[in-house]
């Protein structure tokens, strides 16, 4: 049930990030979602691709710096203080999210988020708990 | 021991061979090359005042930027028709320098790249891998000779095409690596990332001779861990004769210099005053054999530091420590002495950081700002910001306390820094551009 986010190393400079992105989209590598936490200098790009590996292998081969890390996609309701609901809950169960980020388009009405938790294990478990429905990869990224 | 008659020669035998070739060095010198005579004629000294090896302290020393004003053949001391070989320095910064070999000049060259070989414990059964350059750039060709006058095989690949190279040390059975100590990381690095199949300890690989750049002992136990081999250091600079000069044997306590050929001392090298044996200062050398482009104490700005201890290899040639930084890469940044040695050794203790780095020395309001570039490789990246920042961090909390500097640390992407020629540009100063 985990999704397996690629992420990017980059430099803040003009071009970089389309230059990755020809990369990917020479390979049809389509991407779902992304959002990229940057500093002065240089920023991490975070995506959800429909096949992370081989978005991996083709970024490292063009010598880009990238990684895959488990997260969890789950369906948050698109009302008022449901986020906040959601959150409260993470922390009762003492779980750190990392960061987090949305997808654009709605599912069954419900907005999706991706999170990144320091443990995604015991996040699972406490989520399952609490009625949170966890989004299969499948439903995600397709086969 | 490839010449044990000459690397296991007492003391005062050898002193005797490298006067007697020392007259000879000078008068070929004098009698040939105008610049020579006019530095000797200056200085009052003709070759034949030569009574002891220390009178050598009386003749005026050879810059670089003589060499870089003879440009091309103007320090040659034989005829063109006796030149078989000529090498020239990237000559990224004036002209570049060009040194001309003859038949001879050659086969004194394979003979201590030879002996080089043989100090890292190679011998005629061994599958030498030659992944230096080859062309003007001297290590190639001169790794090449060297290996093949031991009787091994040469694998003459030169530099670049990591897949070749692992390819071929796989199917060739190369027991030998000769190439810059970065580019056996960047091999290593290579493997780490695209070929998860690849050991380098299922090969027959088992040393690598690795030179032509400064590098640190944490670098040297990044390749031997990484790679399963034992990693010598050679030394050697084109005015001299190209790589052969000194070399590390299975001891690695130091280099030994073949000191037949080549005469070291040590000097201050801002009073440009002998320093005695045992102190850190430039080293300086005078060639004993070389013919087509004899060397009369040329200023390598290399510093290091001479000893003469009795080594467990059975060589009685002096040894010098690895060089651990230039008299002219020395960077004053705000009144401190940094040498980018300090720098590279500072990111080999910041675990997992490798040397692709580049320093960027600038002066922004009369005030020096000094610049770490750093490139990321998968080993340092993380998706979370914070541990990204932190590393940064930790680069530039070590620097302040290591180094007394506070610099700048910018994270870049990999293969955004300069190389050149295989060797990585360590050091941009903007300072002398104004």
């Amino acid at each position: 049930m985990n999704i397996t986010q690629l992420s990017l190393f980059l430099e803040n400079k003009p071009g970089r990030l389309q230059s990755a992105l020809k990369v990917l989209a020479g390979k049809n590598i389509n991407i779902r979602t992304l959002t990229i936490a940057e500093v002065t200098d240089f920023g991490i790009v975070r995506m959800i691709v429909n096949n992370p590996d081989e978005g991996a292998r083709v970024l490292r081969e063009n010598h880009f710096t990238c990684s895959t890390t488990e997260v969890l996609a789950i369906e948050i309701s698109d009302e008022p203080g449901a986020l906040e609901k959601a959150l409260e809950a993470f922390s009762r169960h003492g779980l750190n999210i990392e960061y987090m980020y949305a997808f654009t388009e709605k599912r069954n009405d419900k907005a999706v988020m991706i999170f990144r938790f320091d443990d995604i294990e015991a996040a699972k478990k406490a989520l399952a708990g609490e009625g949170y429905k966890i989004v299969k990869k499948i439903d995600i990224i397709g086969e | 021991m490839f010449n044990k008659e000459y690397e296991a020669m007492q003391l005062s035998k050898l002193r005797e061979v490298q006067l007697e070739r020392l007259r000879w060095s000078l008068k070929h010198a004098y009698d040939n090359v105008p610049f020579y005579r006019q530095s000797f004629d200056a200085a009052g000294f003709g070759p034949g005042q030569l009574k002891t090896l220390d009178d050598l302290r009386r003749v005026p020393f050879l810059m670089k930027q003589n060499m870089r004003d003879s440009y091309p053949f103007g320090l040659f001391a034989v005829p063109m028709e006796k030149v078989v070989r000529i090498h020239s320095s990237s000559g990224t910064t004036g002209n570049a320098t060009v040194v001309g070999y003859t038949k001879n000049d050659i086969e004194l060259w394979a003979e201590v790249m030879a002996r080089t070989i043989a100090c890292a414990g190679g011998s005629s059964k061994d599958v030498v891998q030659v992944a230096y350059g080859y062309g003007l750039f001297t290590g190639g060709l001169g790794a090449h000779y060297g290996a093949e006058k031991i009787g091994a095989t040469v694998v003459p690949i030169s530099g670049g095409n990591t897949e070749r190279q692992l390819m071929l040390i796989k199917d060739f059975g190369t027991t030998m690596l000769a190439c810059t100590p970065s580019y056996a990381i960047n091999m290593a690095d290579h493997v780490e990332r695209n070929r998860p199949d690849y050991d380098f300890r299922k090969t027959k690989l088992r040393a690598g001779i690795f030179g032509a750049e400064p590098w640190t002992e944490q670098m040297r136990t990044e390749i031997e861990t990484r790679m399963g081999i034992d990693a010598f250091d050679i030394y050697g600079l084109s005015e001299v004769i190209g790589p052969g000069v000194s070399c590390e044997c299975s001891a690695k306590s130091g280099l030994h210099v073949f000191e037949d050929h080549f005469y070291v001392e040590i000097i201050d090298p801002e009073s440009g005053e002998a320093l005695p044996e045992g102190e850190k200062g430039e080293i300086v050398y005078t060639s004993l054999t070389k013919e087509a482009c004899p060397v009369i104490r040329y200023r390598s700005r290399d510093i290091t530091r001479l000893y003469r201890t009795p080594c467990s290899c059975g060589r009685t040639l002096v040894k010098m420590e690895k060089v651990t930084g230039r008299s002219d890469d020395m960077l004053i940044i705000r009144g401190v002495n940094v040498f980018p040695s300090q720098i590279e050794a500072v990111l080999m203790e910041v675990e997992g950081t490798e040397p692709h780095y580049q320093i960027i020395v600038d002066r922004k309001d009369a005030l020096d700002d000094i610049e770490v570039m750093v490139e990321v490789n998968e080993r340092l990246f993380s998706d979370e910001l914070k541990v990204m920042n932190q590393l940064a961090a930790r680069i530039r909390q070590r620097m302040q306390s290591v180094l007394g500097v506070s610099a700048k640390v910018t994270l870049v992407e990999p293969r955004t820094l300069a190389r050149s020629e295989g060797k990585a540009v360590r050091v941009v100063d903007k300072r002398k551009l104004k």
